[in-house]
């Protein structure tokens, strides 16, 4: 009755079948990119792929964008997993990444000139990380005690964020009328994250792993991992089992926003070195198909992470080599986020010819 | 012969993705007789009788109507058949009464006169046998009635055929008995009734042929009267199975686990257990009868910490002596006291399981919590685990297979056997069947007993009161919320039993001993 074939959902698919399907929808994705490209540009494909792989990898520098785009992305990925994984709709990773990144700039901003680096970053990072840790125990209190919506309630507080993020761009404006707060301690550079082993992102690859296999191993063999686990597949079996419902929301909810306005500390004293409304660069969002997509494996996390950074560092590249502006960056990861979202379907379903669905 | 045949299935074979759900399943019905379609969950008679009721189409084989061949692709078409459907899950409008769910959907005149439709209604309620009042409305009907309701609809249209799917599921044996009468009268009027039921007693008692489905493929049609339940088992399962409980007289019974007043309320505020008392001995297994919703699920969940309770106490007695209270104590609490008091719920997947998760994960909802360190133990469960797919035969892929994905009877075994590996004092089982085939109720059953001789109090909820009466030693019978007895199971009868379910009070007939 649907035109000759019918669709038929799977049990369960091996593991190899399922890589290969998502193999195959990356590689339609870089062939329909290409095509795009070419259609708006009118250039050969080869060379616009050869553009994409020069401008994400072609030199040194390059190679530390994708780099840091990537791990940016990972730890917000990171950050949303345990919420996610108790089935809390945490949508509110903007929101949590500004008010870490508030926190951060401030204490470089106040405590620049006077405390020393080896506090001062340690500092920057735990606060950081308390900010966004209570930004995100408002929508589990009302979620644990008033069962309240928490996608609307997560969603609705981003915006409170941006809007204390413009208070405090007013706040700290300089020069003043610029309505930016302009890089920060540019001179000293206090409060930046220092060269390691003489590379610039060292230490936001170095913290952002650690996070990454701490979670990891935090999910997969403590007690409270389990217990996330139990809470998000079924409340009533978590409340036969004993678990405290309630508190694992508040608690995980803590991790997963402070892990967040951690990432927001990393992205400031890391990358951006000023507080913007911009600085998430909407990576709340995307890391919510990255978490997704990689059904919470670590280290498919990182994967697909690497895969959309290489991606759009490669965009920005042929956005500039092809006179195109920087929404050229972002339809291709649309159109990569597309095909991966879409081969969900197929791991799901199968598809047949009528009639054929005895094998 | 044939031309008495009213309706004929030949070579019906169904399909859902890669499962077989009918084999090549040939039936016949006869005009103005019941026909019994028999067979364990899974066997494929539900998917059968909607292929007759039109919602789902065979991917094989025909149906013949009086001999013709028909295509049934619609509820309409079935209905425009002569094929009328009585599902198990009733579809009425509750604050409508009874006349306009009849004719609902209905086409008729533009005006509607609802007195003639009242008439036509009697009509049919009397001819037949029925106890109805067109007027009455579905939220003040019991479940028998709204039973009735469902199959005066069916007979209001007109219907020749009709489909009763586990009609006797949800009523008392009264209630059972005057429905078969009924059914007796429609018989006598010409019209072909199938059944489907797994009770076999019943079977035996109503019907004139019965059909019997094993795994998707028909096995045969034997008359009634050359049936036996012994012979119909065997059709059913494929082999002979001992139908022995295997009840044994308790050891010592002493008081291990008694509720004295309990009222617990339920979400909207009434009363879903009112003034609850009895007590429940170690070394017996104390049946909880009643029609479902009677405040079951409430009793076993405020035993087991999960409820709370408005007032009355839960108390436990411990085997070394002394007694503990309790009532507003979580689980974890009542864990704490060393009150090992094992539950084995009513939703399995629901709530005594995770169904995403694998056997293991699943043990691990009791263990985990074992060892001061902040890591959970992984192998304590997978040990277990191991040996209870081991003792209890699960049939499954590994370990780590998520349980949604194991058939009924195996997912039960892995939570009946994580909760009986915890060598509980109390044991709590609510409806440990349902859905089982017969040889994994067995398996339960006998564990049940086993647990029993190791000296728990075992206390089964259950429906099906033929086993409730052969299983255990004392019966409590619940209706509305209350305690309408308590009773030997070895001396009390079915309808006995069925009496104190509608809440017919009065002293019963057998007392049971008061506990010690």
């Amino acid at each position: 009755m649907t035109g000759g074939f019918h669709l038929t959902k799977r049990d369960g698919i091996s593991r190899g079948k399922a890589v290969l399907i998502r193999l195959v929808a990356v590689l339609l994705s870089l062939i329909v990119c290409g095509l795009v490209i070419m259609a708006i540009t009118g250039d050969n494909p080869v060379e616009v792929y050869a553009a994409l792989i020069d401008g994400a990898v072609g030199s040194k520098n390059r190679l530390w964008n994708t780099i840091r785009s990537m791990m940016l992305l990972l730890i917000v990925a990171v950050g949303l997993t345990p919420a996610f994984k108790m089935r809390f709709w945490n949508i509110g990773a903007e929101g949590q990444i500004l008010v870490g990144g508030i926190a951060a700039a401030g204490l470089m901003i106040y405590g620049g000139g006077s405390l020393p680096g080896a506090v001062l970053i340690p500092l920057i990072l735990i606060v950081s990380t308390v900010s966004g840790l209570l930004w995100g125990l408002i929508p589990a209190f009302f979620k644990a005690y008033f069962n309240t919506n928490e996608t609307l309630f997560t969603l609705m507080l981003n915006y409170v964020a941006i809007q204390l993020t413009n208070f405090a761009i007013i706040l700290w404006e300089s020069p003043k009328g610029s309505n930016s707060v302009g890089v920060i301690n540019q001179a000293s550079k206090a409060g930046w994250f220092p060269k390691l082993f003489g590379a610039n992102d060292t230490m936001i690859v170095l913290l952002v792993l650690l996070v990454t296999v701490l979670m990891a191993v935090y999910l997969r063999y403590s007690k409270q991992g389990y217990e996330i686990a139990v809470v998000g597949e079924s409340r009533d079996t978590a409340r036969y089992a004993g678990i405290n419902v309630k508190k694992v929301i508040l608690r995980t909810m803590m991790i997963s926003g402070g892990i967040c306005g951690l990432a927001g500390a990393i992205i400031v004293c890391g990358a951006s070195h000023t507080i913007s409304t911009g600085i998430t660069g909407g990576r709340g969002f995307t890391a919510i198909i990255v978490a997704w997509m990689s059904h919470f494996n670590a280290l498919a996390m990182a994967l697909v992470s690497a895969f959309l950074g290489f991606m759009q560092q490669g965009a920005i590249q042929i956005a500039t080599q092809f006179g195109l502006n920087e929404n050229a960056s972002e339809i291709i990861t649309g159109i990569i986020l597309f095909f991966l979202i879409g081969s969900e379907f197929f791991i799901n379903y199968r598809i047949g010819r009528k009639g054929g669905g005895k094998g | 012969m044939a031309d008495d045949l009213i309706l004929e299935c030949k070579n019906i074979t169904k399909y859902f993705g890669g499962v077989c759900a009918n084999d090549g399943v040939n039936l016949s019905l006869k005009r103005g007789e019941i026909l019994s379609v028999l067979g364990e969950n899974g066997s494929g008679k539900t998917t059968l009788m909607n292929i007759l009721s039109g919602i789902y189409f065979p991917d094989e084989g025909e149906v013949l109507i009086k001999g013709k061949p028909v295509t049934i692709r619609s509820p309409q078409d079935a209905f425009a058949l002569g094929i009328g459907m009585v599902h198990q899950h009733f579809k009425l409008i509750k604050i409508m009464t009874a006349a306009e769910n009849i004719i609902l959907g209905m086409e008729g005149e533009a005006r509607l006169h609802m007195a003639k439709v009242e008439e036509d209604v009697r009509r049919v309620v009397s001819e037949y046998g029925f106890d109805l009042d067109p007027k009455a409305k579905i939220y003040n009907m019991s479940v028998s009635q709204k039973q009735t309701v469902e199959i005066v609809k069916v007979l209001y249209r007109g219907a020749e055929i009709l489909i009763l799917d586990e009609p006797t599921a949800v009523l008392t044996p009264q209630e059972t008995e005057k429905l078969f009468d009924v059914m007796r009268n429609m018989k006598a009027a010409g019209k072909s009734v199938i059944i489907i039921t797994h009770k076999l007693n019943e079977v035996l008692e109503i019907s004139d042929r019965v059909a019997v489905l094993r795994k998707g493929r028909y096995i045969g049609t034997v008359e009634t009267k050359d049936a036996t339940v012994e012979s119909l088992t065997e059709m059913m399962v494929g082999e002979k199975v001992d139908l022995d409980f295997g009840r044994k007289e308790p050891v010592s019974p002493a008081a291990r686990i008694a509720c004295k007043d309990l009222t617990v309320l339920s979400p909207d505020g009434r009363n879903a257990l009112s003034d609850i008392s009895f007590t429940a001995n170690g070394g017996e297994i104390l049946g909880i009868a009643g029609i479902s919703g009677n405040g079951q699920k409430e009793l076993l969940e405020a035993m087991a910490g999960l409820q709370p309770s408005e007032h009355g106490t839960v108390v436990y007695y411990p085997p070394e002596g002394g007694e503990e209270v309790l009532t507003g104590k979580d689980v974890n609490e009542i864990r704490r006291l060393g009150v090992i008091l094992s539950f084995v719920p009513e939703d399995r997947l629901g709530m005594g399981l995770v169904g995403a998760m694998g056997i293991s994960d699943n043990i691990a909802l009791r263990t985990y919590r074992s060892g001061k360190s902040f890591f959970t133990n992984r192998k304590i469960p997978q040990q277990l685990a191991g040996s209870i797919v081991e003792r209890l035969e699960v049939v499954t892929p590994g370990l780590g297979t998520p349980v949604r994905r194991l058939s009924g009877g195996n997912v039960q075994k892995v939570l009946v056997g994580r909760e009986i590996m915890a060598q509980p004092t109390v044991l709590m089982v609510a409806y440990p069947v349902r859905g089982l085939d017969i040889n994994s109720s067995y398996t339960i059953y006998h564990l049940l007993n086993e647990q029993k001789a190791n000296g728990a109090a075992v206390i089964c909820v259950g429906e099906d009161l033929d086993v409730l009466i052969g299983l255990c030693d004392r019966i409590l019978v619940l209706a509305g919320g209350r305690v309408s007895g308590i009773v030997d199971a070895r001396k009390v009868t079915k309808e006995e039993i069925g009496l104190l379910m509608t809440g017919v009070t009065g002293t019963p007939e057998t007392p049971a001993e008061e506990p010690a």
